[in-house]
């Protein structure tokens, strides 16, 4: 498996209480050609960051350390002006809030068409052509008209259509999709998760799926990397993370849904809540909620024990199970 | 009763009423936290501020007779501040410019050579004196029209918001009636309209100015009314005016003190418009600057005048803008943005 | 949309006859008659002097409807909804001619004034907002509140001693409407108008844009690749003018008002110098009407903005 898109060592700081803080904490994602990788874990954990830490849109006065590959070429360093040929045009982004993330004054065509043309030297009544063709495959009914459309005249599920035709106007190579149907009703979820799968399988693109949903996680993913309290704890396969985590977080969150939780057994809740980043512990951040936790979990940061060639473990006491 | 007298004792329940709200924002955690990022913001403007609280302060105690009366005979049975004291026998001829020894038109000494910091103006009373005194007439201005603004302007923005329907309805033409006219004209007529004095200044600057908070705590009262506390309380059985007293009012203080040192800059500045139409307030930075315009056009020119009462105006304001920026970012990032 | 319009002009009748209402309250019985004779005659006048002049200017009317049916409410009224306006209190000249000489001068102070203060404004809180959080925005925050901490007074004053008096760049008052010299008269007015109203027009314009620039909409736009200078002149300019609508459509009345200050300072016939004029003169009937007449503007602004929101933003249907 080629790797289209490679995250190495990403670390992102804000400001908090006088110090600044790590909110994405060397976190290593890679993402594979035509593969979707699912980046979980709950709000605030950092998820978002670590997306918006790529594309380096992070706002002030945050920074960014790390690398970041796109096709094997180091993108991080990229002058501004390069990048900005990058965004939208080989990496695409979604947002979880459809309802704010368009321009209120400006046609939803309008719209896609600045995004076709900031990349491609096209006219706009091709453009615009194009842009229709869009709105038929994301499924907009009768896009002609949609095309002149406010996006306050459109539905959520009909918004982020928008969006996804806005991301894929220009065949980019990844698409990061940041909670793309969590703010919609559950049947224009499932619409919404089909047609990313369908893009998914007819476009071959590469998707970093953001998500706190594991269903949504069962349904679309190849790969599943886990992310606590700004780092990620645990990474495979699909069927490795929801079917054999060894993570004490993770399995803790698959036992709280009921669809995947064992039957017959009580739901599980994970004790305490995820603190917030200035209060953060100094070895595993996951410790003062850990039932397995013991003596060095508070001290050292657990590194990633190796349990196949793709599944990954960052937990003292799977370690010392491995060891013993 | 004097009016020397009255002004003593609001100076009384002025610094009772400072040493009491000083003891209430230590008690209150939020207050205290307020306080405290305020300071650590912008100190100077603070110090500059009390500054000129301090001499109005002063220049508010008085009394008649006592030290310094001199060769002045009218001083005897006149109440005097102390800073009219620190300058009584200070007077010459007529104009001399600042630090002058000889008199500015001829060449005859001076009484007090060297020592008159702003110089004198064309009755020889020293520039320097009379700026200082301006600054309790400032004070005044935007205090007492602030005293009468506020409550009022609580009072209907309140009572609309929360019992809604005619009486929203009543406010809400009033508001729309009193913002229709320009606020300078509505003000020049009211002045026109009532005896020239102080008050009536306030009074005419009170009605005009009041209008703008009136409709941020109507629109404040809708929001918090519809809380699920307030409604909590409605549904105990808990009347409106309790409620609004209890639940309504405290949420809206932060937008008083904002509102108070935003309006502030505002009334004094249309003071010194009124004083340069000549329905101003005596003794004010304004009635100064008027009346030093025309020395302008002397030659050699007189220019001490103007530019000490128009510097301590814009001090002043100043120094009050960048407090009353400091106040709104901390106690209130967005409602009052598009507002005032 | 139609029936929005005509309740909404309905409403501002109302509002205007609260205006009207609240007028004669302030020149009629607050202001009793004989005061303005007197004080349009001087103090000592004979009475029946007094009484022919309130005859001439119809001032002997009683007050109410009630006290008789020819009252000088509903004369107040009728006078001003017709524009007859009657003869000044001061020199009995007719008002409506003062009036229509007066529009001239003062379109040709504010327009240019106008539209040079909101172009300047917007331009520079444009800039100021795109290196928002850096010290050019925090130099430029200061310049503002310096800017607005000055009295209107002490702009003029200043440029007419310096820029006039010492520079002799332009004459220190005055007005000419010849086309080849007006301009000479009106720089320095511009200049101070346009002056004492930036302080406090970029601050706002500022806050505008710099809460348009953390909204999701600009990071969609980000995320697309658009550069920092397209969103800033396309989305978040386009987003912002609906907030500085409301501010410019409300100057907008006062275009024909000019301003009362610079007007009267530089010696410009205007409106405004009419209406200083009047309060100088105690002329009450000629302030009346000019208060009057730019309540009247400016209600017909207010419905202009609400109307024009529909234009400019697509949200705002109305109903």
């Amino acid at each position: 498996m080629t790797a289209v898109l490679e995250v190495e060592g990403l670390t992102t700081r804000f400001p908090f209480s006088g110090r600044r803080v790590p909110i994405v904490d060397d976190v290593t994602l890679s993402v594979g050609r035509g593969q979707v990788l699912a980046l979980v874990g709950e709000s605030g954990c950092g998820k978002s960051m670590t997306a918006l830490s790529i594309l380096r849109l992070v706002p002030k006065p945050g920074s960014v350390d790390g690398v970041v590959r796109l096709d094997g070429r180091e993108i991080q360093s990229l002058p501004v002006s390069e990048m900005r040929q990058i965004r939208g045009h080989e990496i695409a982004m979604i947002f979880q809030e459809p309802m704010t993330s368009l321009n209120p004054v400006t046609t939803v065509g309008a719209q896609v068409v600045e995004a076709i043309r900031l990349h491609e030297k096209v006219r706009k009544p091709e453009a615009r052509g194009r842009a229709r063709d869009l709105f038929g495959q994301v499924g907009i009914p009768d896009p002609e008209a949609r095309l002149d459309a406010y996006p306050h005249q459109l539905s959520g599920g009909l918004k982020q259509r928008v969006m996804i035709a806005m991301a894929l106007s220009t065949r980019p190579k990844v698409l990061i999709a940041d909670e793309p149907s969590t703010a919609l009703d559950v049947t224009i979820q499932a619409q919404l998760l089909e047609l990313l799968r369908q893009i998914q399988r007819d476009t071959g693109m590469a998707i970093l799926l953001i998500t706190h949903d594991l269903g949504v996680v069962n349904e679309l993913s190849d790969h599943v990397a886990v992310m606590y309290a700004g780092r990620i704890i645990e990474e495979g396969t699909r069927e490795e993370v929801l079917g054999s985590a060894r993570h004490p977080y993770t399995t803790g969150l698959l036992r709280s849904i009921p669809a995947l939780a064992p039957r017959g057994e009580k739901l599980a809740e994970i004790p305490g809540v995820v603190p917030s980043p200035d209060q953060w512990p100094e070895g595993c951040r996951f410790a003062p909620r850990c039932a397995r936790a013991f003596d060095p979990c508070p001290e050292r940061v657990p590194r990633p024990s190796g349990l196949s060639d793709s599944h990954r473990v960052c937990c003292h006491a799977v370690a010392e199970e491995l060891a013993g | 009763m004097e009016t020397w007298v009255v002004s003593n004792i609001v100076v009384a329940v002025l610094v009772a009423g400072a040493v009491w709200s000083g003891v209430y924002v230590r008690r209150s955690e939020m207050w205290a936290q307020a306080a405290r990022e305020l300071w650590r913001r912008s100190p100077v403007a603070l110090l500059v501020v009390s500054l000129y609280v301090g001499i109005a302060l002063v220049d508010s105690v008085s009394w008649i007779g006592g030290d310094g009366v001199g060769e002045d005979t009218v001083a005897l049975h006149e109440a005097r501040s102390p800073i009219d004291r620190l300058f009584a026998d200070f007077r010459e001829e007529s104009y001399s410019a600042p630090l002058a020894a000889v008199t500015f038109s001829g060449e005859t000494p001076l009484l007090h050579p060297g020592t008159h910091l702003f110089g004198t103006d064309l009755l020889g009373r020293d520039i320097l004196h009379q700026v200082l005194k301006g600054a309790r007439i400032a004070l005044l201005i935007g205090g007492v029209t602030s005293l009468l603004a506020i409550p009022l302007a609580l009072f209907f923005g309140v009572s609309a918001g929360y019992f809604g329907g005619r009486t929203d309805d009543a406010v809400f033409f009033l508001m729309s009636v009193l913002s229709s006219i320009p606020s300078l004209l509505l003000l020049i007529v009211l002045v026109m309209v009532m005896d020239k004095s102080t008050l009536s200044v306030c009074i005419a600057l009170a009605v005009t100015s009041w209008v703008g908070f009136c409709r941020i705590s109507r629109g404040e009262t809708l929001k918090l009314r519809e809380l699920e506390y307030v409604q909590a309380a409605r549904a105990l059985g808990i009347g409106p005016v309790r409620i609004m007293y209890r639940h309504i009012l405290p949420n809206l203080m932060h937008l008083v003190v904002i509102t108070f040192v935003l309006m502030f800059s505002g009334l004094v500045l249309s003071e010194v418009i009124l004083s340069w139409l000549g329905i101003g307030v005596d003794g004010s930075w304004g009635r100064m600057i008027d009346q030093a315009r025309d020395e302008l056009s002397r030659d050699p020119i007189v220019w001490w005048n103007l530019s000490a009462a128009g510097a301590a105006l814009f001090g002043l304001l100043l120094a009050v803008n960048f407090v009353g920026d400091a106040v709104r970012d901390i106690l209130d990032p967005r409602t009052l943005r598009e507002n005032l | 949309m139609l029936a929005y319009v005509v309740r909404r002009i309905a409403y501002g009748v109302v509002v205007v006859a609260g205006v009207l209402l609240l007028l004669f309250v302030l020149f009629f019985a607050v202001t009793d008659p004989n005061d303005i004779a007197r004080r349009a005659l001087g103090d000592k006048v004979p009475p029946d002097v007094i009484e022919q002049w309130k005859a001439n200017h119809g001032y002997d009317k009683p007050l109410w409807p009630w006290q008789a049916a020819d009252n000088l409410l509903f004369d107040h009224f009728r006078r001003m909804v017709t524009f007859d306006f009657g003869r000044s209190d001061a020199d009995d000249a007719p008002i409506v001619d003062r009036i229509r000489r007066g529009i001239g001068p003062s379109l040709v102070l504010s327009v240019p004034m106008f539209a040079a203060g909101l172009l300047l404004g917007v331009v520079l809180a444009l800039f100021v907002a795109f290196f928002r959080e850096t010290y050019i925005d925090a130099a430029g925050v200061f310049v503002c509140v310096l800017a607005m901490s000055i009295s209107i007074l002490l702009y003029i004053i200043g440029a007419q001693y310096v820029v006039a008096k010492l520079l002799h760049w332009f004459p220190i008052s005055g007005f000419d409407p010849a086309p080849d010299v007006v301009a000479r008269f009106l720089a320095m007015p511009v200049l101070v108008g346009v002056l004492t109203g930036f302080g406090g027009d970029v601050r706002f314009y500022r806050t505008v844009f710099v809460e348009e620039t953390s909204r999701d909409y600009v990071r969609t736009a980000r995320a697309k690749g658009c550069g920092e200078g397209r969103i800033m002149l396309w989305h978040v300019l386009k987003n912002g003018m609906i907030p500085i609508l409301t501010r410019v459509v409300l100057a907008i009345p006062f275009l024909f008002t000019g301003s009362l200050l610079l007007e009267s300072f530089f010696g410009i016939p205007g409106l405004g110098s009419i209406t200083v004029d009047a309060i100088n003169g105690n002329d009450f009937s000629t302030l009346r009407t000019m208060v009057f007449i730019f309540s009247l503007l400016f209600v017909v602004g207010q419905i202009a903005v609400d109307v024009s929101y529909s234009l400019v933003d697509p949200r705002v249907r109305l109903e």
